[in-house]
């Protein structure tokens, strides 16, 4: 029933939903997606709602639309509209991929657990670590001359980033891309 | 005279200060820091505080100690969060997983971005103009077999039209155009840059620019720039100068509109265009 009302929405803001579309699925920054004041520029105030019926649109396809902030310890509760406007909207895969296609997306087994590893680390660290010590941790896992490899290639593609002074934190991939909880929430349930 | 004691209490601060800034800075666990320790070093050294820099020094500590303990207070708090998992137990966790596993729990956790690269106007522009000056592949991998040329004489004639030797000597011309700057300039000894570079045609006015970069980089004259008047003048020196100090380049345009301008106040008209150099 509820459904069927948004998709009653969706009609409404049908022009709009095709401009969210443009918008959002192609990349025209160095960053994909595109920020909520972009988003207002182009759809109206209304942006909000536009986005909504955009998200019930996806879920067919198993798409949807995902909204991260900044600085995401500072929203609790509603977000401000100033916090509306500065977050970045994306689209991403609603449910999850399996190995198969993970693999043919050019990540391989080991590529996959080095950043859950990397990620799962800084989140214990609430977000920042000596290079030194993820190295340290992954070399467990990886052999010794991927280690560096690997970590470059996650910093490259926006999963970590590094300080000038050596340390590595979360970037914004990972925020927009890692249920940081359901991660953490698998690990630790791991028994043997 | 301070006492090696106070020397000693001195540097222990600065190194508990060094070590409150880089776990601030580096978002490493405060509660490494032990500011008990820190407070009594603190406390030791305010009543031997004498001078200025040292009551800075005291400041600067309880300064970074404050951060440290607003840090641990963020921390506890984070801890209190659904969020917060024992760093320890995540650590054990992650060493036990084998790699299989660990990927697994990541794929279930991880939801990519779906983004589509397209190419702009500009880009497929370019790539056409590209593809088009492309040689085919057997023109770009043929290999070049050496060829036997026969030698022969040039004259200097054929030399200068080919543009290996110059018909000026380049040389006796700095030197000419030195002795004319020197002559040409008045009691206040310069002149403006461009009476000294225009003539009659284009090409020549651009030669004699040329030349002048020599005479000024090489230290036979100098520029002044006046910003108000926006002129440039040009001052020769009597002897040749090494720079002093560091060195700046001006750069001066020298385009045909300028030169057709210059001409039309000295009232010499458009000259003729004569072969380029």
């Amino acid at each position: 029933m509820e459904r069927k009302g948004r998709r009653r929405g969706g009609r409404a803001y049908s022009r709009k939903i095709k401009e969210a579309v443009h918008l959002l699925f192609f990349k025209r920054h160095r960053l994909p997606g595109a920020r909520g004041w972009e988003l207002r520029k182009e759809l109206g105030p209304e942006f909000p709602e536009v986005l909504e019926a955009l998200d019930t649109y996806l879920r067919d396809l198993d798409l949807k639309v995902t909204r991260v902030f900044d600085e995401p310890e500072l929203v609790s509760g509603e977000p401000t509209r100033e916090q509306l406007m500065e977050a970045r909207y994306y689209i991403t895969l609603r449910g999850t991929m399996t190995p198969k296609t993970a693999k043919m997306c050019g990540w391989r087994i080991d590529d996959i657990a080095g950043l859950a590893v990397a990620v799962a680390y800084l989140i214990s660290k609430r977000g920042r670590a000596p290079r030194a010590d993820v190295e340290r941790i992954l070399e467990e896992k990886l052999p010794g001359w991927r280690v560096d490899v690997n970590l470059d290639r996650y910093i490259r593609e926006g999963y970590l980033g590094e300080d000038d002074k050596g340390n590595l934190y979360l970037d914004w991939r990972s925020r927009v891309e890692i249920d940081q909880k359901q991660l953490v929430s698998l690990i630790l349930g791991f028994r043997k | 005279m301070r006492s090696r004691e106070e020397e000693k209490l001195r540097e222990r601060l600065r190194s508990v200060i060094e070590l409150c800034r880089s776990v601030r800075e580096a978002g490493l666990d405060p509660f490494s820091v032990d500011t008990d320790y820190v407070l009594s070093i603190i406390r030791k050294f305010f009543p031997r505080v004498r001078s200025l820099e040292d009551f800075c020094l005291d400041a600067e500590a309880l300064k970074e100690l404050s951060s440290v303990l607003e840090e641990q207070g963020n921390w506890i708090e984070h801890q209190s969060t659904s969020l917060y998992k024992d760093p320890f137990l995540i650590e054990k966790r992650i060493r036990e997983m084998g790699a299989e596993r660990l990927a697994e729990v990541f794929l279930r956790s991880w939801h990519p971005i779906v983004a589509l690269e397209q190419i702009s106007t500009t880009s497929l522009k370019n790539s056409m103009e590209y593809w088009k000056d492309l040689l085919p592949l057997d023109e770009r991998w043929s290999r070049e077999e050496p060829r036997v040329l026969e030698t022969g004489r040039a004259s200097l004639e054929e030399a200068i039209r080919l543009g290996f030797i110059s018909e000026r000597d380049f040389a006796l011309e700095l030197e000419t155009l030195w002795a004319e700057l020197r002559g040409r300039v008045g009691e206040e000894g310069k002149i403006r840059y461009w009476d000294f570079i225009g003539a009659e045609t284009y090409e020549e006015t651009l030669w004699r620019a040329f030349l002048t970069s020599f005479l000024v980089s090489y230290g036979y004259a100098t520029l002044e720039v006046d910003p108000v008047k926006e002129e440039v003048y040009l001052l020769p020196y009597e002897e040749q100068r090494e720079a002093q100090g560091p060195t700046k380049s001006i750069p001066i345009p020298v385009d045909y509109e300028e030169w057709r301008r210059w001409r039309e106040r000295e009232g010499g008209g458009e000259g003729e265009p004569t072969q380029g150099r």
